[in-house]
């Protein structure tokens, strides 16, 4: 970045002011991050699970595909903590492997949503007119679309499968981001650093890149946050019904719809994937909520 | 008064217009030939000129816009590719089970809801907040099909008291209607705690306990009432979410709904039922936030005398 | 004369719990009367204590981290603090009301202006729906509304700020309190309607005969209202003297400087005597006397130890040793 250099040429101590700033500003965040217990402990449990996730296969007890045809929909036991599914593979295995295909489908959706939503929004609320116009009809149009049935109705036109759910929590992801950013721009827009900047003839792009973006970092966060517990919803509502991952793929939504066959016969089909779901949907909205309150109470 | 209804009711036409251009458009949109995806790889071409027939695929797009428009007003959806039924008969045959799931599962979590989230706001830092809002964000985190199948499992499967399934006496709606109005209850928790913290510190509620108000209507008369006005609306929008979550609950429990047929015809690729299904499903949504900021402007008087 | 005697607060103290650590004073060892009919002031800047200690008053502490820790205060010999929330509930509205800085927010904005009216008087009073609806009416008229039928079925927010006020006036006078609290009544509102709020609560004491506690930071109004005043300074009272006797001969080095910064007409000065400094945070609060760092008399004695509030001839007291002194050596 070229531009960064200009900065560097000023005094020692005005480069070296907003940086100690930032540090005391962060090491405040985590104070006061750290005293809301909910919020530590979702996070903790997060962390564990991206451990699982990455280093998962060489983890798991058994091979998550492997049948093993004298232990077929066995409960829980100390050869298998978790039990077997119908085809006796290792449901403890199956969910840590599984980790990958959930986690990576409902992240990788809100990063793609969240990154148009975001620029659609910050573009909006910066420069305002027709395509502030364009961009807020259009999410109230996609909203228009109660809750999950938009990305049913995406799935249903494109098909099934795991690409075209990612492709469908995006969409129903991006109009959230849009409306959300858009007004965290407006706010920083109105603000003294904006302003001064724009006094001292600033171009557009930088004030967008340097200063409005970073001013709406803590709304993204948090809707960031929020939204991934959302997406794991919708993926694994949308694998629930039929239309993502192919069942015999080890994906927690999946693990759930097939699990539902042998209700009241191998309950703990049922009850774990679910319960994994559950729990890793409240550990996101705990964090968010945590995050929310530590960085902006005035966000809801 | 009259004239903010006129404005509000007036205000959805275009938005209704776009949507009926949307759902219009969703055939056109459907990648490769839909005619092809409806009739399979074995269908013969005569079969396929048959289907664009029926879909209307062959006219110009404006003209199959209007003519689209045009059936829709005389209540004709087309025809369903796999029973060969009007599309219209299929949908009203499914409306009853539905709807009423939708009502019971709303008057419930409505009223829960938000009695939780008063209490709790009233109850500040209690122990009947932390249960109270512990229950509301295990609420919006829970999968309601998993919700569902685990109170199956336990009510029907294991205690042998409620039907698994059906809709067949009143006992068969408490589980569908618990799993469907779960969310909503915790959603509207959440936000009514809020809302009420924010009117509990407003200067007229300090003047309400200056006047001797007894603490509870001071509570209920002067900030719940002022906290209705935005409950409502994030009510309403809930409520209208509700129909989404029959196409899980009805899953779930094997009710023959709205919700259950678009599944079903999204794997049969019905589109005319799938096309049909998504019009109702967004009109609903349209129509009840209609009905919300009505229902907004009655409850606000800054609104009501504008 | 104990029958004349109104309001009785004897050494009210209010803390603020802050997080978990502890708590600060924002009330301390607060002591005053006010006779029946009778004006008192209490003035100083914000954040001095004037408004908790009229909320402690009125036991109208709670949705606020302030607790009453110590002291007595005695409505017409009743001691407020011992009463159950019942019984404080009953005397509010009806022994005892209050007014509001800002009179617009204080109304509620989903109820219409006469209904306010109506639930206050049915919470005291006998009448029916009916009679307190007359007697709403009646009281808005009597507060100068001059239609009181039209501004009765208004909402709040289709009120001035004036109007507001002179509703409020109307709902605390509506079950003919004997103590009235005016917390800044007047300071949000604009100079001619101010005078014409203040005229009307002089009509009122004049004629109902109420005696009122009027908060202000506004040394006009206080010269213009009241017979006696009190100054607190970081939730002390620091002086109290008929009013004559504060303005022309003040005692306390912060009333002076307080009566200094007010403009006088025709004196010619162009700038103002300012107080250097400012409040202290009421978390660090300075030992000895409070107002010691900013007071252009201060002595080392003055640091170290808190000066107690002296009674002194005249009807005065005053919170200062320097003061103590002189008067020591007059007599």
């Amino acid at each position: 970045m070229p531009e960064w250099k200009e900065t560097v040429r000023a005094p020692e101590e005005e480069a070296e002011g907003p940086v100690v700033q930032a540090q005391s500003k962060s090491k405040a965040f985590f104070k006061k991050f750290m005293q809301r217990r909910t919020a530590v402990a979702a996070a903790v449990f997060l962390l564990i699970l991206l451990i699982i996730t990455v280093v998962g296969p060489e983890l798991a007890p058994y091979d998550p595909s492997a049948p093993d045809y004298d232990n077929l929909l066995s409960g829980p036991s100390p050869a298998h903590v978790l039990g077997t599914d119908e085809y006796g593979r290792d449901v403890l295995s199956r969910l840590m492997a599984g980790s990958r295909l959930t986690l990576g489908v409902s992240l990788s959706s809100v990063i793609i949503g969240a990154a148009i939503g975001t620029f659609l929004g910050v573009l909006a609320g910066y420069y305002g007119g027709i395509l502030e116009t364009l961009v807020m009809r259009g999410s109230d149009v996609l909203f228009a679309f109660p809750d999950i049935l938009l990305a049913i109705a995406i799935v249903a036109m494109i098909g099934p499968g795991i690409i075209n759910v990612v492709i469908a929590v995006a969409v129903f992801t991006v109009p959230s981001f849009a409306r959300i950013m858009r007004s965290a721009t407006l706010s920083v827009k109105e603000s003294l650093y904006v302003e001064v900047a724009r006094s001292i003839g600033c171009k557009n792009g930088r004030i967008l890149s340097m200063y409005i973006f970073p001013g709406t970092m803590q709304a993204m966060i948090v809707n960031f946050t929020m939204r991934v517990g959302t997406a794991i919803l919708a993926a694994a509502s949308l694998s629930f019904l039929g239309f993502g991952a192919n069942v015999t793929e080890p994906d927690w939504g999946a693990m759930l719809s097939s699990g539902r066959n042998y209700i009241g016969v191998a309950s703990h089909l049922v009850y774990f994937p679910g319960l994994l779901i559950f729990l890793t949907v409240l550990a996101f909205n705990l964090l968010g909520d945590g995050l929310r309150d530590t960085l902006d109470p005035k966000i809801k | 008064m009259g004239r903010y209804f006129v404005k509000r009711v007036l205000g959805t036409i275009p938005m209704m217009f776009v949507v009926s251009i949307l759902i219009f458009l969703f055939l056109h949109m459907i990648p490769g030939d839909p005619a092809r995806q409806m009739a399979g790889k074995e269908a013969t071409e005569q079969e396929l000129v048959q289907i664009r027939q029926e879909l209307g695929l062959n006219d110009p797009l404006p003209n199959q816009y209007i003519n689209y428009m045009d059936d829709l007003f005389h209540g004709d959806l087309g025809t369903s590719y796999k029973t060969g039924l009007p599309v219209s008969e299929m949908l009203l045959g499914r409306l009853k089970p539905t709807i009423q799931l939708m009502f019971s599962a709303m008057i419930w979590s409505v009223l829960l809801g938000i009695a939780i989230g008063v209490l709790s706001a009233v109850k500040r830092g209690k122990v009947a907040d932390y249960v109270g809002m512990f229950l509301a964000i295990s609420g919006i985190s829970i999968p309601g099909f998993w919700l569902g199948l685990v109170l199956i499992q336990i009510f029907s499967v294991n205690l042998g008291l409620l039907p698994t399934g059906g809709l067949d006496s009143w006992q068969s709606y408490i589980l569908p209607s618990l799993t469907l109005g779960c969310g909503i209850m915790a959603v509207l928790a959440r936000f009514s705690r809020s809302s009420m913290l924010e009117t509990m510190r407003e200067d007229y509620v300090r003047t309400a306990r200056a006047k001797g108000q007894r603490e509870w209507l001071v509570v209920l008369r002067h900030a719940f009432r002022n906290s209705l006005v935005q409950v409502v609306t994030v009510a309403g929008l809930q409520i209208g979410g509700l129909l989404a979550g029959s196409v899980l609950v009805e899953t779930v429990f094997s009710i023959p709904g709205m919700g259950r047929l678009l599944v079903d015809s999204i794997a049969f690729r019905d589109y005319k039922v799938i096309q049909a299904e998504l019009l109702f499903f967004s009109l609903e949504y349209i129509v009840i936030n209609l009905i919300v900021d009505l229902l907004y402007g009655v409850l606000n008087p800054k609104i009501r005398y504008q | 004369m104990p029958e004349k005697l109104l309001l009785d607060v004897r050494h009210l103290r209010t803390e603020f719990t802050q997080g978990k650590k502890g708590s600060v004073v924002a009330v301390n060892d607060v002591t005053f009367q006010i006779e029946k009919g009778e004006i008192l002031g209490l003035v100083g800047e914000s954040g001095c204590g004037k408004s908790v200690t009229a909320l402690s008053i009125m036991s109208l502490l709670k949705d606020t981290p302030g607790k009453i820790t110590d002291g007595e205060v005695y409505l017409e010999g009743n001691n407020l603090l011992r009463c159950s929330e019942e019984e404080m509930r009953k005397i509010r509205g009806e022994n005892v009301s209050m007014i509001f800085q800002e009179a617009m927010s204080s109304l509620n904005p989903a109820m219409r202006v006469n209904a306010q009216l109506v639930e206050a008087i049915l919470l005291h009073t006998d009448k029916t729906k009916r009679e307190a609806e007359e007697h709403a009416l009646k009281m808005l008229g009597q507060v100068g509304i001059p239609d009181p039928a039209r501004v009765g079925r208004s909402y709040p927010h289709q009120l001035s700020g004036g109007m507001s006020q002179r509703v409020m006036i109307a709902m605390a006078m509506s079950c003919d309190p004997h103590l009235l609290i005016a917390d800044e009544p007047t300071t949000a509102l604009d100079v001619t309607i101010q005078a014409q709020i203040l005229d009307l609560m002089r009509k009122i004491q004049r004629e109902i005969h109420t005696g009122i506690l009027l908060i202000t930071h506004d040394l006009g109004v206080v010269a213009e209202m009241c017979s006696r005043v009190i100054v607190m300074y970081a939730g002390r009272i620091v002086e109290e003297a008929p009013v004559q006797h504060l303005f022309y001969e003040p005692m306390h080095p912060y009333t002076k400087g307080l009566i200094a910064s007010v403009p006088k007409l025709g004196s010619g000065v162009t700038s103002l005597p300012s107080i250097p400094g400012s409040v202290p945070d009421l978390s660090m609060m300075p030992p000895g006397c409070k107002f010691a760092p900013r007071c252009r008399y201060a002595q080392d004695r003055c640091r170290e130890e808190e000066p107690p509030l002296v009674e002194l001839s005249g009807g005065r007291k005053c919170r200062c040793v320097l003061v103590q002194d002189k008067e020591a050596t007059v007599e």
